[in-house]
């Protein structure tokens, strides 16, 4: 039950993220919209943050899918950068920093510390950047705040739209 | 004075101090601390210090504290005032320091959280009130506009401090800032209907007896 409220919660937030489920029929996945940057996305961002197994000592885990804009389609190879106010450091400290990139079905994974409230809210932060990535999408910023500071998980999608 | 008046005094200083100190050590003693560098925690106890404040500034004006009536209490009301000036700048200027970004969005207004809104809010209206209440004897306005003006603004700065505190998940105690918080507004709201907004002041205060 727990599990199952769980994995609601997680396509709720997945819904409302990206206006969209992930598993929309393919005739409304037609106009899937892209992503807007969040507001306070990019704050304390360290461009291109190298790619790692996961940052830090890990215990956390944030996910999140990749797909493209009007079809849905799920992008592979796409480079995510993530990085948070953890219990191993502050937003600014570039060992805070780090990036993955998506699997074959556009989905990634990263181990890293703890979210811990900074700024009011426990949050966290994550870059699609063009400047950053070949594979030629617009540049977006996420800042999704976690349910309560004890979740040890976070997940955000992205829609990217062509550059 | 008599044993039970010294004594009434006593106890009301000593529940003042308790009321001040305790949401302090509560926010220094917070986990949060673990995982902070020293100005972040300054930033944030900073803040914690401004709230205690506010509870002081109503108490000072209403005259409420044993041995700080009237003419006295309105002087370190003014110190007080001062004070807070200087907490405000602690707090935003160490929070700067700690993360630019973040305190530039909330200056203009155009941060993702709600509470760092009220923050700012908060503190154009403790500005805007040092501001007057250094130029008052310059602007020669009456004493009732004058007062509405400082009481409308210390709501402002009452109410949006504590939304401000409420919404941020930080070192303060979840029951000391509540209970904080509750005795701010419950001192603004007292003294607010106590003191006379057109001007009897001098007459009161001429009434009260000598110091002892």
């Amino acid at each position: 039950m727990a599990q199952a409220l769980k994995a609601r919660r997680t396509f709720l937030l997945a819904a409302a993220t990206t206006a969209a489920s992930g598993i929309t029929s393919p005739l409304r996945a037609q106009g899937l919209a892209p992503t807007p940057t969040m507001r306070g996305g990019a704050n304390n961002y360290l461009p291109g943050a190298p790619l790692v197994e996961r940052i830090g000592g890990g215990g956390f885990l944030m996910t999140g899918t990749v797909r493209r804009a009007g079809d849905g389609a799920p992008l592979p190879r796409v480079r995510i950068q993530i990085w948070a106010h953890t219990t191993e450091g502050h937003e600014r400290d570039p060992h805070s920093h780090g990036a993955t990139l998506t699997d074959a079905n556009g989905v990634f994974r990263m181990e890293m510390p703890q979210i811990i409230p900074a700024f009011g809210q426990a949050h966290g932060h994550l870059a699609y950047d063009a400047e950053h990535d070949g594979n030629g999408f617009e540049t977006v910023f996420l800042r999704p705040v976690m349910r309560s500071a004890s979740d040890t998980r976070l997940s955000a999608d992205f829609v990217l739209r062509r550059a | 004075m008599t044993g039970a008046r010294s004594l009434r005094a006593v106890v009301i200083w000593a529940a003042l101090a308790a009321v001040l100190a305790v949401p302090l050590a509560v926010a220094a003693r917070s986990p949060l601390l673990a995982w902070r560098d020293p100005v972040y925690i300054a930033a944030g106890l900073a803040g914690v210090v401004a709230l205690g404040l506010l509870l002081l500034q109503p108490l000072l004006a209403g005259g409420y504290l044993p041995g700080l009536r009237m003419r006295l209490g309105r002087r370190v009301h003014a110190w007080v005032g001062a004070g807070l000036v200087a907490a405000l700048a602690v707090h935003i200027g160490a929070l700067w320091l700690t993360s630019p970004p973040d305190v530039v969005d909330a200056l203009l207004l155009r941060s993702p959280t709600p509470f760092s809104a009220w923050g700012v809010i908060a503190t154009w209206a403790v500005l805007t009130s040092a501001l007057l209440a250094v130029l008052r004897g310059r602007l020669r306005w009456r004493l009732m506009v004058w007062r509405l003006c400082h009481i409308g603004l210390a709501l402002v700065i009452v109410l949006s401090s504590v939304v401000h505190a409420m919404l941020i998940d930080g070192t303060m105690g979840l029951m000391s800032k509540v209970a904080l918080s509750a005795l701010v507004v419950a001192a603004a709201v007292k003294v607010v209907i106590d003191l006379p907004l057109i001007g009897k002041m001098h007459r009161r205060v001429d009434r009260q007896p000598p110091p002892a």
